[in-house]
Parts: C-alpha cells; sequence; structure tokens
C-alpha cells in the first residue's frame, strides 16, 4: 500500500535497536519494589470489609467491638469518608465505590476498614465489625438490567441521549449513535444480509500483582503515598478531591507496577488507605488478596450486542448496523458508546450505524481493560464479517481488503482518517505463509482485524544533563512494559549519544508537572514526544554554550550527531565540542543544562491489527487448542521492537484467554463463584504456541517518529480469529465468548441434532 | 497466639526469625527477612509469583507454613546471581525481553531454575509444562520460553 516513502524513510541510529532496558537487574534479581515492597516506620496493616451481598441496604455498621480490640488504631467507615464535593456526581461515585455508604451495590463493595499493629489483629478486628443488611433485589445481566421491571441500581441515574428526557430513572444510563448514509436505503441494496446476536462473558485484567498501597497522613494535611498505579498524578488529584487536601501536599510515588492492562487507571481502596492512616497518625499499608482483586476491582464489561450486514454479491458492504449493550457495574461510564465507536472502524462503509447502550448491573465497579469495549464489539462484527463472507462464496480476507478503510474514508465514528495500517495488515495476513499452512482433521484457520484509537493526553518532561554528560530523561507516565528503554532511546536519538548515556526515570508527583494516566497505548507516544521536545531544547542549550566556549556566535554553531560544530570557513580551525566536553564547563558557562517539555499530545494516530489464528478442537470434550498464531500490526515506529513485539503477543494471549476460557461466574445471589486464579484461569505456558507477530511501520504524521501507540489493539483481534477458526474447524458458529468446552460441546451437539 | 523461632538457611546464610504459628513462609520471607522480591500474586498456589525451593524443591511459599521450615534450606530470587555475576536465566531473560511488569520475574527464575538443574535440556514442551505452574499475564510467555532455551544453551556449553 502506498503511503508517504519520504517519511517512512527516516534514518535512525539507536531507535529501532534492541537494548537492554533500564530497569532489568532490577527486575531480574528481585530488587525492584513494587506496590507491596515499601514499608514505613510503625506502619500498620489495613484491612478492609466487603460486602456478601450483590446488592443490600446497610442499616447499621457497629464498630464498638473492633475499636476496642488491642492493637486495632483505626476503623473507618462512609461516616469517616464525607462527600466534599456536593453536586460532583463523578467523584461521588469514586468516593462511594471506594466505602459503601447506604446501600452495598456488589458482591465485594467495601463496608469498613481497620488498621491495626499486624496482620492477625486486623483480621480479628474485621471479624468483629457488626453490618446489619437489609438484602435488595439485584440484577447482574445486561439485558435484564435492561427491562422495565428490573431492579433500580441509582436513583439518580435518567438515561442520557434520548428525547424526551426520561421522567423515571432507568439502569440504561447513556444511549449514544455513531454513523453515517442510511443504512435501511443500504440494506435494501444489499443482496446478503446477515444478521446474528452475540454474547460476550466479563473478563479481568488479570494482572499478577494485586493493588497495594503505603499511605501516610498527617494531621497536618501532609501525606506521600506509595501505590501501584498506571497514574500517580491522577491519583493524587482524586485522593486529593476525595480527602480535601491540597494537591501540593500529597506526594504520590508510582512504585513499580506489576502489571495493569486499565485496571490501575481507577482509585480502589487508595483512599481508604490515606483515611486510615490519617486517623491513626501512622503509615498504613494495605494490600489487596486475589479475592479482593476480583471481587472489587476492574473487570470488563459483559455484552449483548446485535450485528446486521449486508453486501453485494460482488463483495462490497452496503449497510451495517450494530446495537452494543454493555455493563458498567453500578455506575455511569461510557463502554458502551466505546463499543458502538469501535465496531466498524477497520471498514470504509456507506451506510453504517451503531448504537451503544451504557447499562448498571449488581457487578463491581468497570474499568478499562486494554483497547476498553473493542474485542467484544469486534468479536460481533468479524464473526459476522466471516459469515457474509461465507455467504458469498468469497475469501474473508480478499472480502475485508475489498471493503477496508483506508486514507480519506470516513470512520463510522466520525473523523476523516489520515494514512492507516488496516489495509497493509490485511495484505501481509493474505501474504503471510502461515495462510498457506496445512490443517489436519478438526483443525481450523480464522483470521480477524482490530481497530483502536490510541490516546495521547497532558504530559511533562524533563531532560537534565549531568556534570559528566550523562543524561537523566525524566518522566511521568509510568513504565509497565519496558517504556523507559523506549524513551531512553528516543532522547538518545535527538541529542545524537549513544543510548547507555541516557538514564530515564520516573518521577513521583513532587518532581515533575502534572501527567495524564498512562493508558490509551500513550506511555512511549506522548512521552516520547516531550522527550523529543525537550531534547531540542536542551540542544539549544548546548549550541549557547558551546557558542560561549568557542566565542563564536550562536547562529554559527550546529548540533550533529551528539556535538556542536562551529559551522562556517572562519570556524574550520575549531575543534568540535562534544556534549561530555561541554557539560563539563557548564558550571562557568550558565549553570545546569536541562530541557523541559509540557504538551498535550492530541492526535496519537489510530492503530489496526489482523491476526491469524489455527486451532484444534476435540469434538469429543469441545477443548480447543491454539497451535498456531500470528499478529500483524501497524506500529507507526517501533521504536524499541522487542518491546512492541511483546505487547503484540501479551495482547493476543489475553484475547485467547478471553476467547476460551476466562469469565466471571455470578450465581443466583448475585455473588461471584470463581474470584481466583484457580477457577478464574488465565492462559499458562502449556496453553500457548509460540506467538508469531509482523510489525508494519506506517508512519503516524503527528508525531515527529512516527510512533502510534501499540499496547491495545492487540487484544482486539483474537476473540473473532478464534471463533472464525472454530466455526471452520468444526463447522459451528459460536456467538457466545468464552466459547468454553461446555459451550462448544453444546454447539456441536445442536449442529450434530439439526 | 504464640509465636515460633525458626531457623533456616536462606540462600546459603543461616537466618532465625520469629513468627506467629499461622504465618506463611511467603510472608516471613518478605516481612521479617526482608527477601521482597518474593511475590504473592494470588496467595493460594495458583499464580507462582511467590516460588522458591525448600531443600531443593519447587514449593510455593504462600502454601508453607513458616514453621515446616525450620532447619531446612530455602533459595529465593535473590540467591540466584553470583556476587555481581547474573545467572545464565538472568542474563537470558533481560536480553529476550522476557520480562514486560516484571511481577512474575522472580518466580518464574527460581521455577526456571530448578527445571534446568532437573532437565538441562528440555524440550519446548518440557519448558511450557515445566513452567505451567507460573502465570504471567504480559508477555504471552513467547519471550519466555525463548529465553529459557538460550539459557540453557548457554548453561550446557559450560
Amino acid at each position: 500500500m502506498a503511503h508517504d516513502t519520504s517519511y517512512t524513510d527516516q534514518k535512525f541510529n539507536v531507535v529501532g535497536t534492541r537494548v537492554k532496558r533500564p530497569d532489568g537487574v532490577d527486575k531480574v534479581t528481585g530488587r525492584a519494589r513494587y506496590g507491596a515492597d515499601a514499608s514505613a516506620p510503625g506502619q500498620l496493616v489495613g484491612l478492609i470489609l466487603r460486602s456478601p451481598h450483590a446488592h443490600a441496604r446497610i442499616k447499621k455498621i457497629d464498630t464498638a467491638r473492633a475499636e476496642k480490640l488491642k492493637g486495632v488504631k483505626a476503623v473507618v467507615t462512609s461516616a469517616d469518608m464525607p462527600d466534599l464535593n456536593v453536586g460532583n456526581r463523578d467523584l461521588f461515585a469514586v468516593l462511594e465505590n471506594c466505602m459503601a455508604r447506604d446501600r452495598a451495590l456488589y458482591d465485594g463493595h467495601a463496608v469498613a476498614a481497620v488498621a491495626a499493629v499486624d496482620m492477625n489483629t486486623a483480621k480479628q478486628a474485621l471479624k468483629l465489625i457488626k453490618v446489619s443488611y437489609e438484602k435488595l433485589p439485584h440484577v447482574t445481566d445486561v439485558d435484564e438490567a435492561m427491562k422495565p421491571d428490573a431492579p433500580i441500581i441509582q436513583d439518580w441515574v435518567f438515561t442520557v441521549g434520548v428525547e424526551p428526557t426520561p421522567k423515571k430513572p432507568s439502569n440504561v444510563s447513556m444511549r449514544s449513535e455513531f454513523g453515517h448514509g442510511d443504512v435501511e436505503a443500504g440494506f435494501a441494496q444489499a443482496d446478503v444480509v446477515i444478521e446474528k446476536s452475540y454474547k460476550t462473558e466479563q473478563t479481568h485484567q488479570g494482572y499478577i500483582e494485586p493493588h497495594a498501597c503505603l499511605a501516610s497522613l498527617g494531621p497536618d494535611g501532609q501525606g506521600e503515598l506509595w501505590v501501584t498505579t498506571q497514574g500517580h498524578f491522577v491519583f493524587r488529584n482524586t485522593c486529593a478531591a476525595l480527602l480535601g487536601l491540597e494537591v501540593s501536599r500529597l506526594k504520590v510515588t508510582s512504585s513499580e507496577i506489576g502489571g495493569g492492562f486499565g485496571g490501575k487507571t481507577h482509585v480502589w481502596m487508595e483512599p481508604v488507605a490515606l483515611v486510615l492512616s490519617r486517623k491513626a497518625n501512622r503509615p498504613v499499608k494495605v494490600v489487596m488478596s486475589r479475592d479482593e482483586v476480583f471481587r472489587a476491582s476492574g473487570p470488563t464489561c459483559s455484552t449483548s450486542i446485535d450485528v446486521k450486514i449486508g453486501a453485494t454479491r460482488d463483495g462490497k458492504i452496503t449497510a451495517a448496523s450494530a446495537e452494543l449493550r454493555y455493563q458498567d457495574g453500578p455506575y455511569p461510564a461510557i463502554w458502551g458508546m466505546l463499543g458502538a465507536m469501535t465496531s466498524y472502524a477497520c471498514y470504509d462503509l456507506k451506510n453504517v450505524k451503531t448504537v451503544g447502550y451504557d447499562v448498571l448491573v449488581n457487578r463491581p465497579k468497570v474499568a478499562a481493560y486494554r483497547a476498553p469495549s473493542a474485542p467484544m464489539a469486534a468479536f460481533a462484527v468479524e464473526s459476522t464479517v466471516d459469515l457474509v463472507a461465507a455467504e458469498l462464496g468469497m475469501d474473508p480476507v480478499d472480502f475485508r481488503i475489498l471493503n477496508a478503510a483506508k486514507e480519506g474514508t470516513r470512520a463510522s465514528y466520525g473523523p476523516t482518517y489520515g494514512p492507516i495500517g488496516i489495509g497493509p495488515t490485511l495484505e501481509a495476513v493474505k501474504n503471510h505463509p502461515h495462510m498457506r499452512a496445512k490443517l489436519k482433521k478438526n483443525q481450523g484457520r480464522g483470521m480477524a482485524c482490530g481497530f483502536w484509537f490510541n490516546f495521547g493526553g497532558q504530559t511533562c518532561t524533563d531532560l537534565n544533563v549531568g556534570i559528566d554528560g550523562s543524561v537523566t530523561l525524566t518522566v511521568g507516565t509510568i513504565d509497565v512494559g519496558g517504556s523507559r528503554a523506549a524513551l531512553g532511546l528516543i532522547a538518545a536519538e535527538e541529542l545524537g549519544i549513544p543510548y547507555d548515556m541516557v538514564k530515564t526515570n520516573v518521577a513521583d508527583t513532587a518532581s515533575l508537572g502534572h501527567n495524564d494516566m498512562t493508558e490509551g497505548s500513550r506511555g512511549t507516544f506522548s512521552s516520547g514526544m516531550a522527550a523529543i521536545f525537550a531534547a531540542r531544547e536542551t540542544i539549544e542549550v548546548l549550541r549557547q554554550r558551546a557558542a560561549v566556549m568557542l566565542d563564536v556566535p550562536v547562529e554559527a554553531i550546529e548540533w550533529k550527531e551528539g556535538q556542536a560544530v562551529a559551522t562556517g570557513l572562519e570556524h574550520s580551525n575549531l575543534a568540535p565540542l562534544t556534549l561530555k566536553e561541554i557539560a563539563a564547563k557548564s558550571p562557568t558557562t550558565g549553570g545546569p543544562i536541562a530541557g523541559h517539555n509540557e504538551v498535550v499530545a492530541d492526535n496519537a494516530g489510530v492503530s489496526f491489527a489482523s491476526h491469524i489464528c489455527d486451532v484444534e478442537v476435540d469434538p469429543e470434550t469441545g477443548a480447543t487448542r491454539v497451535i498456531r498464531y500470528t499478529v500483524v500490526q501497524d506500529a507507526g515506529k517501533a521504536i524499541h521492537p522487542d518491546y512492541v513485539e511483546g505487547q503484540f503477543q501479551g495482547g493476543a494471549a489475553q484475547g485467547i484467554g478471553w476467547a476460551l476460557n476466562e469469565e466471571y461466574i455470578y450465581g443466583k445471589d448475585g455473588c461471584l463463584q470463581n474470584a481466583g486464579f484457580l477457577d478464574y484461569r488465565i492462559p499458562v505456558c502449556s496453553d500457548l504456541p509460540f506467538i508469531d507477530t509482523q510489525i508494519l511501520e506506517i508512519p503516524n504524521p503527528n508525531h515527529p517518529y512516527g510512533v502510534r501507540g501499540v499496547g491495545e489493539t492487540s487484544i482486539v483481534p483474537p476473540l473473532a480469529a478464534i471463533g472464525n477458526a472454530v466455526s471452520n474447524a468444526v463447522g459451528v458458529r459460536l456467538n457466545h465468548v468464552p466459547m468454553s468446552p461446555p459451550r462448544i460441546l453444546k454447539a456441536l451437539e445442536e449442529a450434530a441434532n439439526s | 497466639m504464640s509465636g515460633v523461632l525458626v531457623s533456616t538457611t536462606i540462600n546459603g546464610d543461616a537466618v532465625e526469625f520469629a513468627c506467629p504459628q499461622n504465618e506463611t513462609l511467603l510472608n516471613s520471607l518478605r516481612d521479617r527477612v526482608g527477601l521482597t522480591g518474593v511475590k504473592e500474586g494470588c496467595g493460594t498456589g495458583d499464580c507462582g509469583a511467590c516460588s522458591i525451593t525448600l531443600d531443593g524443591r519447587l514449593v510455593c511459599s504462600c502454601l508453607v507454613l513458616s514453621a515446616e521450615a525450620n532447619g531446612r534450606e530455602i533459595g529465593t530470587v535473590e540467591g540466584i546471581a553470583q556476587g555481581d555475576k547474573l545467572h545464565p536465566l538472568q542474563e537470558k531473560f533481560i536480553e529476550h525481553a522476557a520480562l514486560q511488569c516484571g511481577i512474575c520475574t522472580p518466580g518464574f527464575l527460581v521455577a526456571a531454575k530448578s527445571l534446568l538443574e532437573r532437565n538441562p535440556n528440555p524440550s519446548e514442551e518440557e519448558i511450557r509444562y515445566g513452567l505451567a505452574g507460573n502465570l504471567c499475564r504480559c508477555t504471552g510467555y513467547d519471550k519466555i520460553v525463548r529465553a529459557v532455551q538460550a539459557a540453557a544453551k548457554e548453561m550446557r556449553k559450560k
């Protein structure tokens, strides 16, 4: 596919090489400190009491016996966490999710907390807290929650996005619609129309490190929080607002983070830890158990989706529509909206309409999970796309190529695309040897496409040159998968120095300006952009210092390959000055040498991927094994190819788990039945094959190096790719994820009986 | 609850600590001995992040009571490097980008070292099943398996 080759062919010295990460030795020796690895003098153990009911009125909480227990230093309920932002529904929802008030809204909702001198005392204290509940009717299924007679979860929620504004509260918090053209006219032109409904179950991000923090807050309103988070600046702002603190008086340090995938973009028990600490006037460490992680933090939505696609005999899609119902847990969110936005983003459609519904249920508050909302929509759409292609007798890759979005396409969610990678990833799939490999009995091959927006956001970065010429790059986005190495490469590239001369650090909130959450695949994109601009500012300072040292006008100094070079014939006798030489003289030429950048890194550059998957289905048991997997994705520019491949592989593996195994299982009582890694089974090493990757580089014109975010898109296609592969293996179309052995077996039996 | 005194050898050094009877070895190692390289991912023996060796046998330290470790030898991630020399597995994990967030890495290294001690030349399948008790959510295991293969090859040269 054609794209701007001059731009593509940017020459790099260190960018694109596979260097060692700066935190490598710390992480292979056990030295790296994560959320639960910090301690403070006089530290207490904090524990949280959680609701055993899906929905219940909290009539009374009696903490007297717990408070009297020797060694208990603080007991906290919602009475200790008043709403200081009256009228701000968003902040109230965060506060109420951290600590239930008059009602527990899901199994696992926090209702009280204790801080005690040790774990045994804290556990004993939890048992001494008596909560009187009155059980209320609950609803956990998204379609059930939309029915008119469903129990209302929030009486202050009235459906947004419908006319006229409803007078009765509803579990449907928002209706959102996207698209263009006339879908009815489009379906009328179609020779083939396929309509199908799908369901996907709720999954958890499954980071191996549970939420953990060490909070210290004094009666003077000053505090510190050490926490595993995807955004310590945002955590600071949120905690300060909830607790009535000044932002500047709360220093938040992000620990090493043991996985997040979106689940560590929200505060959960951190404000509670701060309140416990303030009340006890001692540091308090709170570490969630795995049970708490599953019951009370971050899963993604379960969904129910209807798709309709029409096409002509020659393979052109004439119209496409979808209705997407996503549950958000007990608080309004935008996950259904994002599903509606992403569903058809891969295609060039004249007539398209998607309607998303955000729905409240008695499940934990939903958090982002890697390209949030897109995998479920892609499962529904890409499964249907395969069905349409089959009905037309067309090759599914050719059918997608024929209908793929390209530069200039008006996306189904509104904007017009610049240079994009969907076409090239599809061409790469078509030409990949994987597509021609032979399959055996009960094996099948499927492919699917995926899209993610990618985000930019507020970013602040410092670059300081040391007296020895080594460079400290200080960023405020957290490093969850090797971004410090990538950012070091970028700074080295821009300055023209070896990678080893740059050390990248993640600063705490007292040491750098605000940075938004590290989400939307923005870490390397936005901090990379800020690092480039900070390095360019540094080069200006270096040129000025060189001019002083060489006694020539600054205009005569050029920065070339890490050196200040005086240009012009009259200066030809002057030797270039290296960064080291300029740094050594800095105390007498104007002081420290540094560059800074503050930017809102917009235009992150949309991302597309196409995946190929081979599965083998055991017709006796319904068990499905992925036997070969290939990821093709556009990275814009791969700064550190190892970690780009790692993102592709990790996303695919999470998608495979989602497609085949993982699901939240709720009982009739609305309680989660599998809140542990034994019963919520994520893929293990023996479940997976090697995951092949192919990195395409279609530069993002809005980034100096062409970078697009790479972290998320890889989880979008797997559900559909596996569904299509299963269908091709055993001739049954699964419309319910996960495609667990019982579901596949049931589908096989139904097919055999019909 | 009365405590117990535990005398062990950890990474070759004699270590004594006192703890409650019901304390897991994982918590004692982390909170009393200061070996926070031993990670807790689940506390139920499902994730392998707390993998250690007990008298040379690979175990989840969250499933062992500290009292059971009395008189026994414990090996943790902190004991894998020899002085300033990294173990080939540690070298290869860094070289092959076999870690992203790194929280599972200590457990994987302990488990992989134990595997290679038992089987210096494992097939891909033997590596995959040998490490099936350790969960990684970031990498899809691809680069971990490659790093273990590369380390095994390196170690066989010696």
